[in-house]
């Protein structure tokens, strides 16, 4: 879209002043700020680009409050390095979508809240929402708000954060953040299982987190996506004694179930680096990731594998990356995925496919309604790209 | 509280026998004896005896009795088991009052995906004690666990003492099915982890009643830790405790919980339950760390250390279950302590950024000089959730007005270094009034859009949260821009 007009506005009244007067032409706005995931939902739609990057800075940072306040368009992996250095992170773990199509890495921080993106922590120490605790931003309706605050407790008016993570802009427009921060932990140790099938995978996985063991991270990567010998990955995280002691728990617990390898932390950062970003399901066909209650992941794979499906397990299961054929059109995910309860979200296809199904699982009626009367709420012009997902 | 509507309160029988044919027997409540039961919840300061109570035992009831008060315009306030500390279910004169005591069952409990599905009536520790056989556990514990609903936690995204490292209710609440006022059933989330589109489920925990009735709740249970242990720290200032916490966070440590008192609440506790706290201190943390046998020794020693580098003058370890449970015994009765050396307390729950405690605690005993009203302060030192208990007598004219005042002001010196006006307790009618030194009209208008969108009628648990509530229809007028009206056929509400 080499001619598409674009917005730049520099600071909150600038973008007040332009988000209110698309309100007032009714102009369609993708709002973006890394363009990472500007190929995730439906193709050519009428919009103008509203750019947001003139809010990339870390307003306040104090350690031992664990809450960190940035503009919404700061890099993300600027502020990585910058808690990197401070022993601490984001515990949810996000990604850059960029390398799942190729990019150069340029998600922000506004970015990956809005998609709600959460990586393999997610499963133990909770989603982008779980660490959200405010944000200014302005709405559809052109108007500066603020939600939530800047401290780790509050149930003061509604939880705003909660709403506008994973609302891919639709809502409102974010211009500051402030998430809660936690220590990055001293040692990574990850116990990897060989030559289990998805059943027993998610069987394993689900032992494990029941388990004293404190499993921060379980995947699982089925043989035909790892060189012919599957691996289900127990990740351990802690402080050096107590990491030691738990893999032991780990070994006791599975050590008859299949072979036990304990990969040290370079090597578990190598393996955890491949699930994030999905590495073993390149290359060419539609890329979903399903959420399903977590022992059902097995159950996916075993049901989209007649169609071609390559799979990877993350979130003990509940998490399923498929990469179907070309060809595929798709319904099937979508009629697996709720029939077991969960959803299937389109994230990297070729254009003809993107046109033919909505990228987002369609909602129950009465949830769809809803939905739609909390958006028109915060954009009754309805300008925040309302066909992006249809 | 809204203006009660007499043509409202002239249909009471009408109102009465209505809800009869919906719930029958005893499922509804209209003699004014059995209905004063329910005339307050742990806000004890504000009574109001309820139009009528109804206590459906089924979802499609709950459905019914709402759709039949969505058509005849009647307000109808929901309730658990009524332990709010902030009035969220204070009854109206001319609402309904809908109980969900009935709602008592555990439905399901999976081990492999770790969740179990109840209904909104189960207590808080009741889930606890339905999975803690095969080594299980609910993790958020507000203090009132042995009596609170989970429906109202749900409500009101209820925290407790291990929060920090465990989280509040909103992170463990894993999806709903609720009742919208029109007597839609709709479900939020379910076992899968992410949402499928806006995070509703999100929006609804800590709602404090006035989106929806939660008529089932599925949360995440978690495997019990293999031990806990807790250290006992006294300081000479209470500066030095704080920075006590900050290097224990500093150090990389969450612990399972971290509680501080002052003064006048260690004297208070001391004397009720014999704790063994030391009486010549000035602030006195708890630190409690949990997980595998090897991480609590570890993390006992490291905590030992750093509280020594602060000058800690008391400093034990516990070195058995019932030695743990001991240090607790104090804190855990902190309140009940209060009550004893004073006829009255009103508790307040204000969160601040934890660097800025050694003023605010100098500020609030301003305060208290300027009030003539004792405080003792109780401190999740960890989030930075303080509840300072204002000690009053009721019984002397103009002490509760005082009290109230003191608590208003301490609330805006929370906001004021960066906090807000509640952590744990929530809005309800007792904070309502001070949203707007939070909130501007603009912010507060758009999280009432959100409420519109839910119950457009405002009929669910209206004078609670928001200072006035406009019509919906006046919410959802854009402002004009440049003279010109985005898309005047577009239909809003």
């Amino acid at each position: 879209m080499a001619d598409q007009v674009i917005l730049r506005p520099n600071g909150t009244d600038e973008l007040v002043e332009a988000i209110g007067q698309a309100a007032a032409r009714g102009q369609r706005l993708e709002v973006r700020g890394g363009g990472t995931k500007s190929a995730i939902g439906r193709p050519g739609r009428d919009t103008t680009l509203l750019q947001i990057e003139g809010f990339g800075t870390v307003i306040d940072y104090d350690r031992p409050e664990l809450v960190l306040t940035a503009g919404a368009s700061t890099p993300l992996a600027e502020i990585e390095t910058l808690l990197a250095q401070n022993n601490q992170m984001l515990a949810f773990e996000p990604f850059d979508h960029a390398v799942l199509f190729g990019l150069a890495p340029a998600a922000t921080l506004g970015g990956v809240i809005a998609a709600g993106v959460s990586g393999s922590r997610r499963l133990a120490a909770g989603a982008v929402r779980d660490h959200f605790l405010g944000l200014r931003g302005v709405s559809g309706r052109g108007e500066a708000f603020m939600g939530g605050a800047k401290v780790v407790k509050n149930v003061t008016g509604y939880d705003l954060p909660k709403l506008l993570a994973n609302s891919w802009g639709q809502l409102a427009v974010m211009t500051e953040v402030t998430l809660k921060v936690l220590p990055r932990p001293q040692t990574v140790q990850t116990v990897v299982l060989s030559g289990l099938n998805e059943r027993q995978a998610c069987l394993v996985m689900g032992q494990a987190l029941g388990s004293q063991a404190d499993v921060a991270a379980a995947a699982h990567l089925p043989a035909d996506i790892n060189g012919g010998l599957a691996l289900t990955a127990l990740r351990l995280e802690g402080f050096e004694p107590s990491v030691k002691a738990r893999v032991q728990m780990v070994l006791e617990q599975f050590g008859t179930t299949a072979p036990c390898d304990v990969l040290p932390t370079e090597a578990s950062g190598l393996l955890w680096e491949q699930v994030q970003h999905v590495k073993p399901l390149q290359g060419e066909g539609a890329l979903w990731r399903i959420n399903v209650p977590p022992m059902a992941g097995a159950e996916v794979i075993e049901q989209l594998k007649p169609a071609g499906a390559r799979c990877l397990l993350d979130w003990a299961g509940g998490l399923v990356w498929a990469l179907l054929p070309i060809t595929d059109s798709g319904q099937a995910v979508r009629d697996v995925a709720s029939a077991l309860g969960g959803h299937a979200m389109l994230i990297r296809a070729p254009e003809a496919l993107r046109l033919s199904i909505p990228t987002q699982q369609p909602l129950a009626p009465g949830v769809a309604a809803l939905t739609q009367r909390v958006k028109q709420g915060f954009d009754p012009a309805a300008i925040l790209d309302p066909e992006r997902f249809i | 509280m809204p203006a009660p509507d007499g043509a409202v309160m002239s249909r009471r029988d009408a109102i009465v026998a209505a809800l009869r044919r919906i719930v029958p027997g005893e499922g509804v409540i209209a003699d004014s004896a059995s209905l004063r039961a329910y005339e307050s919840d742990g806000l004890t300061a504000y009574r109001q005896m309820p139009l009528v109570v109804v206590l459906p035992e089924t979802t499609a009831q709950v459905s019914e009795v709402l759709r039949w008060c969505n058509q005849a315009g009647v307000k109808v306030v929901p309730r658990g088991s009524g332990t709010s500390l902030s009035g969220g279910a204070l009854p109206l004169e001319d609402g309904v009052l809908l109980g969900l005591s009935k709602f008592n069952r555990v439905l399901d409990i999976d081990y492999d995906s770790r969740v179990a599905v109840v209904q909104p009536g189960v207590t808080n520790l009741a889930i606890t004690r339905a999975v803690e056989d095969r080594g299980f556990y609910y993790a958020p514990d507000p203090s009132s666990q042995i009596a609170c609903s989970i429906g109202g936690n749900v409500a009101e995204n209820s925290g407790g003492v291990h929060c920090l490292k465990y989280g509040l209710t909103t992170n463990n609440v894993l999806g709903v099915e609720m009742v919208m006022m029109d007597g839609e059933v709709v479900r939020l989330g379910g076992q899968h982890l992410d949402p499928a589109g806006l995070d509703l489920l999100g929006i609804v925990v800590g709602s404090e009643g006035l989106l929806g009735v939660v008529t089932e709740v599925t949360v995440r249970i978690l495997p019990k830790p293999q031990t806990a242990r807790a250290l006992l720290l006294g300081f000479e200032t209470v500066e030095s405790a704080g920075q006590c916490v900050a290097d224990v966070i500093a150090a990389g440590i969450i612990p399972a919980g971290m509680e501080m008192m002052d003064r006048p609440a260690i004297h208070a506790a001391e004397a009720f339950v014999h704790a063994g706290y030391p009486l010549d201190v000035e602030a006195l943390l708890i630190v409690e760390l949990d997980g595998p046998h090897a991480e609590c020794d570890y993390l006992v020693e490291q905590v030992a250390k750093i509280a020594t580098a602060n000058g800690a003058v008391t400093s034990r370890v516990s070195t058995s279950e019932d030695e743990r449970l001991a240090f607790w015994a104090g804190r855990k009765a902190a309140f009940p302590a209060v009550g004893r050396i004073s006829p009255d307390y009103y508790c307040m729950d204000g969160t601040i950024p934890r660097r800025r405690l050694p003023e605010v605690l100098r500020r609030m005993a301003a305060l208290s000089d300027h009030y003539g009203l004792k405080v003792a302060n109780v401190f999740h030192a960890g989030d930075g959730n303080l509840h300072p208990l204002i000690l009053y007598d009721a019984n002397q004219p103009g002490e509760l007005e005082r009290a109230e005042d003191f608590g208003s002001d301490i609330l805006r010196l929370c906001v004021e270094v960066g906090g807000v006006l509640t952590g744990e307790h929530g809005v309800g009618v007792e904070k309502r009034d001070l949203m707007g030194t939070m909130f501007t009209e603009v912010d507060l208008a758009h999280q009432q859009r959100v409420k519109c969108a839910f119950d457009p009628q405002l009929l669910l648990n209206p004078g609670k949260v928001f200072p006035t509530l406009h019509r919906c229809a006046e919410m959802g007028r854009m402002h004009i821009h440049h003279g010109a009206v985005p898309f005047p056929d577009l239909p809003r509400f």
